[in-house]
């Protein structure tokens, strides 16, 4: 069943095209992986899959789209604003309630982050702030993990710990990576992107990482 | 460098002001002005502030009514912001920022008398019309991804309230607490029409010669603003803001007989309240226009213009004095003396003590609205400044200013000054309650008088001029393209 899909769609940056056209369907309980270098339109494609699956999907932007003003907890809790009647969200901004404080500390507590709880996001290192950023996500009631390199910030065994939790949590899914080894590891299936257009899908275990070479 | 969009306009406000000076009454017509302003320093050498009771309750007062006020002002401001994409709302915002504080007062005062509610509301109602504006171009800026990867189906008001408010809430508050003080100079000047503030025990002082008073509470007030940063502390706001309710005074009763009075008869044009009808009404109001509104309005356009380039021309002059390009920490220290002393005293109180000293005319009135706002700009400009890197072999003194400061500070400070000119002319309208025959001079000579309906009119069209002198300086920085951040605005 296809959870998601683009048809022939273009993206340009004032004149200049940076996206497209291309087209790309995701099935459900699939995971992608998107690679290629910088500047490839990976971000673009995740940005615009977003607008496609906007009721269902969980987005996790490169810039994290944190509120830097507010806790850990808060940043965490507005994964479920659409769950709750506003008063009730008024009230957890004011003073977090006893329930979701215990769900979000454990799911910080798979993050290694639960010690920051309380810590306004602006005040946390680069990694503790994409660890938030994860915490949303993993918090969100939503099927599909739209996720732009979610682990670029972290060291290695906290990027497996945290890819094994995204993963673990998103049974469809697709991810942009640029570690080459985490995407062949975690993902069923990798899209490269090169200029804007689809130049390698294929699945996974067909893959070995010298194949991907040629995208970067 | 002369043909440059910013270079052209410039010349054009200057010449404009100096054809303005031709037919500006300009003079000084005291006797004595020198004795005067001697007197006045001599106050401040020997301060008075044996009367301790009255400059307690004058000092209790002025911040109860400027909390209460800016709290009342605030909180409608935030909510009017939030439907500010309205164009309802917009202009009505427009409007009620547009009347002056002390205006508001002369109004509410005929109604409620000389009670706390006038004074608390005449700051209100102005501060919510420009809060509403600031706040929804703050919250504008804010970044839109958090609210961007929010769950699709949150709700507008949990959505502003998790995101939009929580990232601009540090400008939010810095700005707020800016109007504060804003709010405190306001509510000292309230006292000159008869509110219980420290304009009142000031005006008081000075009507029967008492210098040494009028220096203590001078002082008193200077410090109350410059210490402003150690008092107004972020956990202390709510316990100002909750306390200063209880210490605003009784003030006269209501009486509500006068309040109903005022809304459904005082205020109605007379032709239509002597059943007149339209065509009343028409007579009336060109009497009106040629005997009062033309020459109020021409006489604030003038006193305006030349106003707004003295601002400009003090401004650049007092720059250099706060800027690390220039002077060494302790001159600089002195120049920050001189620039807080020139922002915190409100035009209106400045315009009171120079018309003492120099007598009636135009004059106090352009010194005062220079000192003042080229005291805001000139600390802006100045600030700004010490930004620019400068090369280790670059010129000094003058130079310096005039090749590598004042073209790269020019087009900010061109922005200040344009944002001020609506606020110049606000006050300009508002010093002929002093004698100088702007608007407000007629505005006060009808409600004396009792003919309100006369003082609604004028004060409308009062509200209209500055409205039109708000959109032509928008079209003029969207023409010269400038930008400034709004907290710089007011």
């Amino acid at each position: 069943m296809t959870a998601l899909a683009l048809d022939n769609v273009t993206a340009r940056f004032g004149d200049t095209p940076v996206l497209g056209p291309l087209s790309l369907a995701l099935k459900t309980g699939e995971r992608v992986a998107l690679v290629g270098k910088s500047g490839a339109g990976k971000s673009t494609l995740l940005s615009l899959l977003y607008d496609e699956a906007r009721e269902t999907g969980v987005y996790m932007p490169q810039d994290l789209g944190l509120v830097e003003t507010l806790s850990v907890f808060h940043n965490v809790f507005m994964g479920r604003l659409d769950q709750h009647s506003i008063w009730y969200n008024l009230a957890n901004l004011i003073h977090p309630m006893k329930r979701p404080t215990q769900d979000i500390h454990s799911i910080l507590e798979t993050l290694s982050l639960a010690d920051k709880i309380r810590e306004p996001a602006g005040e946390l290192s680069g990694g503790q702030r994409q660890r938030t950023a994860v915490g949303r996500a993993l918090y969100q009631q939503g099927r599909i993990l739209l996720a732009d390199e979610p682990v670029s910030a972290l060291d290695e065994p906290q990027a497996h710990r945290v890819m094994q939790a995204l993963v673990g949590r998103f049974e469809t899914a697709i991810i942009a990576l640029h570690d080459v080894d985490l995407a062949l590891q975690y993902t069923d299936r990798v899209v490269g992107i090169r200029d804007g257009l689809i130049a390698l899908d294929e699945p996974s275990n067909r893959l070995s990482p010298a194949d991907l070479q040629p995208l970067y | 460098m002369l043909a440059s969009r910013t270079a052209r306009t410039s010349l054009l406000f200057v010449a404009v002001a100096l054809v303005c000076l031709v037919f500006a009454d300009i003079a000084v017509t005291t006797q004595n002005p020198w004795a005067e302003l001697r007197r006045l320093m001599g106050g401040f050498l020997t301060p008075d502030f044996t009367a301790v009771d009255d400059l307690g309750t004058a000092f209790l007062r002025t911040l109860s009514y400027a909390f209460t006020g800016v709290a009342l002002g605030a909180v409608a401001g935030f909510f009017l912001s939030l439907v500010f994409s309205s164009r309802l709302v917009r202009t009505f915002c427009a409007f009620i920022r547009a009347i002056h504080e002390i205006f508001w007062a002369l109004i509410f005062m005929q109604a409620f008398g000389i009670h706390p509610l006038s004074g608390v509301l005449a700051i209100a109602i102005p501060f919510a019309g420009i809060f509403a504006k600031v706040y929804s171009e703050i919250i504008e800026e804010s970044d839109p991804l958090s609210a961007r990867v929010l769950p699709w189906r949150t709700g507008r008001l949990a959505r502003y309230c998790f995101t939009r408010i929580p990232e601009a809430w540090p400008h939010l508050r810095t700005y707020t607490a800016y109007r504060l003080e804003c709010g405190l100079r306001s509510s000292a000047v309230l006292g000159f029409i008869g509110l219980p503030t420290i304009g009142f025990y000031l005006e008081s002082a000075f009507s029967q010669g008492y210098y040494s008073q009028v220096g203590a509470l001078l002082i008193l007030f200077y410090l109350l603003i410059a210490t402003m940063r150690f008092w107004l502390r972020p956990r202390l706001i709510p316990l100002y803001v909750l306390g200063a309710p209880f210490f605003l005074g009784d003030g006269l009763p209501i009486m509500w007989g006068n309040v109903t009075r005022f809304f459904t008869q005082d205020i109605v044009p007379r032709p239509l309240r002597e059943g007149e009808g339209w065509e009343g009404l028409q007579p009336w109001l060109m009497d009106i226009l040629t005997t009062e509104a033309l020459p109020g309005i021409w006489n604030t356009l003038i006193l305006t213009q030349i106003a707004l380039v003295a601002t400009g021309i003090l401004a650049l002059l007092a720059f250099p004095l706060i800027s690390p390009h220039f002077f060494g920490p302790k001159r600089r220290a002195g120049g920050h003396l001189l620039l807080v002393i020139a922002r915190s005293t409100p035009e209106y109180m400045l315009a009171y003590i120079l018309l003492q000293l120099w007598g009636p005319s135009m004059l106090p009135a352009v010194v005062a609205l220079a000192l003042h706002n080229g005291g805001i700009i000139g600390h802006l400009v100045g600030r700004m400044s010490g930004e620019i890197p400068m090369r280790p072999n670059a010129p000094v003194g003058i130079n310096r200013y005039a090749y590598e400061v004042v073209p790269r500070v020019y087009p900010p400070f061109l922005a200040f000054l344009f944002y001020r000119w609506e606020i110049i002319m606000r006050e300009t309208a508002i010093l002929g309650i002093l004698g100088i025959t702007t608007l407000g001079f007629y505005v006060e000579g009808a409600i004396q008088e009792i003919r309100l309906d006369r003082a609604m009119v004028l004060i409308l069209i009062t509200a209209l001029l500055n409205i039109g002198v708000d959109i032509l300086s928008r079209r003029i920085r969207a023409y010269l393209r400038l930008k400034t951040r709004p907290t710089c605005e007011a």
